[in-house]
């Protein structure tokens, strides 16, 4: 007869015991937000099929602070995802090698990062009508 | 072992996640944030005509479905893969309604971006 | 020498199956030395404290993977981690997490073992090659390729630090994932095929949801976050059936 008997421990609260683990769900968390931001772009769209006065109502309901405040959290959360996102974009390609040295991973996600800026300054002219 | 089709949605998951790690930040910014408070923007830069206008060019609907409908399939995927971190056991069901949410958004933006007209 | 007057508080996590139902911490005085590792603090309390207690080590040099515990609730080698870090604070030692525990700081390994068996851990030629034929020209880049997922010395801290793996014992986790990758990347290995049915499957690399703590713990660096979600890229292209495009030979990119 064997004496081992295997204690198998619960993973119950797994995310809390480890600020790794807490970033990670943050991280996704922000896909939350995301998609409900996502909804009231599809509402605006709808109410935009509808006519002007739908769509007024739309902008309106924009311009209540609650919404203004549930914007302003959705922007943190989906920056954090946007810096994550270029962090470990590297994780999902092959090693680069340039002249037999490798290219460091943050400067994969540097140019991720530019690349984010760029477009964001991009959208703001477009939509500035610059 | 099971062949995953996973592929199939996390291609979604990383078209989306690109174009929300792209432009996700400045759109919540400028629609959410900026045009709403009414400074920093010219006060028309959200109003019906201009919007109206850009919604009936190929671009702006190609630009629309591509934001609302990406930016859904990337988040629906990770809710549904965070529940089983969360210890909920989201099985098929869970699958349908995450996924099933996406689909029908997209498919809901793009009858509307042609009821829009051009 | 061990200093006589400074001394570190160990909390280890003792459990015997034959006597205990669960596991608990036990508390020790351990002489405190600048240059003293958490592995020689545990072999203090083994050659003079409580002989009972049972630990895996072998090398003390960070090469042999034995001496895996949770050290504060991060995987790490006990022979490369220092009391001094700690000091003066208690510092908690207990088994890698995701395992079942056999005995103290003694995890049952089964499982693993048999996910390194099965991903083919063995070069895949095209054709079985002769001696005639001489021995395998590599270029430095080609090793390059896979070099680092060679480095794996198995020691376990990326399955104790993945919650996935914790969550569903069936993934195949991340070292055998890293190794898979080292096969597929060696330019002598033509086994994608072979190894596909592992990569493609649901306890393969799409159980991965890129936490990416394996790697921030990998004491050799051999990232087994990027071997495996690089193979995403692989498996997607396989499941549209374009890869054999883009690796006439068999090989992974």
């Amino acid at each position: 007869m064997s004496a081992r008997k295997p204690y198998v421990r619960p993973m119950d609260g797994w995310w809390r015991r480890n600020p790794f683990f807490m970033r990670y769900m943050v991280r996704e968390a922000s896909a939350v937000f995301l998609a409900v931001y996502a909804v009231i772009l599809l509402a605006g769209v709808y109410r935009l099929s509808q006519g002007a006065a739908a769509y007024e109502a739309w902008l309106a309901a924009l311009r209540n602070p609650l919404a203004i405040v549930f914007h302003g959290i959705a922007l943190l959360a989906v920056a954090y995802h946007a810096y994550t996102w270029w962090k470990v974009m590297p994780k999902t390609m092959p090693m680069l090698h340039v002249g037999g040295r490798r290219i460091p991973e943050i400067t994969l996600s540097a140019v991720g990062w530019a690349a984010w800026l760029a477009a964001s300054l991009i959208v703001y002219a477009l939509v500035r009508g610059l | 072992m099971k062949r995953a089709n996973e592929p199939v949605f996390w291609s979604l998951f990383g078209a989306g996640g690109v174009l929300s790690a792209l432009l996700g930040p400045i759109l919540i910014l400028i629609t959410g944030i900026v045009v709403p408070a009414g400074t920093g923007m010219p006060p028309d830069a959200m109003a019906y005509p201009r919007v109206l206008a850009f919604a009936q060019t190929w671009c702006g609907k190609a630009a629309l479905l591509a934001v609302i409908s990406l930016f859904l399939w990337h988040a629906v995927h990770r809710i549904y893969h965070s529940l089983h971190d969360l210890g909920i056991h989201a099985g098929a069901g869970a699958a349908a309604i995450c996924y099933g949410f996406a689909l029908v958004a997209t498919l809901a933006t793009a009858y509307l971006l042609i009821i829009i007209g051009f | 020498m061990a200093d006589s007057t400074k001394t570190i508080e160990m909390e280890v996590l003792r459990y015997r199956p034959e006597q205990d139902a669960e596991p608990f911490y036990q508390t020790f005085s351990v002489p405190f030395a600048d240059d003293w590792s958490v592995l020689q603090g545990l072999q203090y309390i083994k050659d003079d404290l409580d002989s009972s207690l049972s630990f895996r080590w072998s090398c003390r040099m960070a090469i042999c993977g034995s001496c895996g515990y949770m050290i504060d609730g991060v995987p790490k080698l006990g022979c490369r981690t220092f009391l001094r870090h700690y000091y003066p604070h208690k510092v908690r030692v207990g088994p890698l997490e995701n395992f079942p525990i056999e005995r103290d700081l003694v995890v049952g390994i089964d499982d693993f073992i048999g996910k390194l068996e099965s991903i083919k851990p063995y070069i895949i030629p095209r054709e079985p090659r002769t001696l005639e034929q001489g021995e395998y020209l590599q270029t430095p880049a080609q090793r390059d390729r896979y070099e680092q997922y060679s480095s794996c010395i198995n020691c376990l801290l990326c399955y104790a630090a993945c919650p996935q793996y914790g969550l569903n014992p069936g993934f195949t986790g991340p070292a055998a994932l890293a190794l898979l990758h080292r096969y597929n990347a060696d330019s002598r290995d033509e086994g994608w095929e072979a190894r596909s049915e592992i990569v493609n499957a649901e306890d393969g690399v799409w159980r991965c949801m890129l936490v990416g703590y394996c790697s921030e713990v990998c004491p050799k660096g051999v990232d087994p976050a990027q071997a495996i979600n690089q193979n995403k890229v692989n498996s997607t292209l396989d499941y549209f059936g374009v890869l054999k495009f883009l690796l006439p030979k068999g090989e992974a990119k």
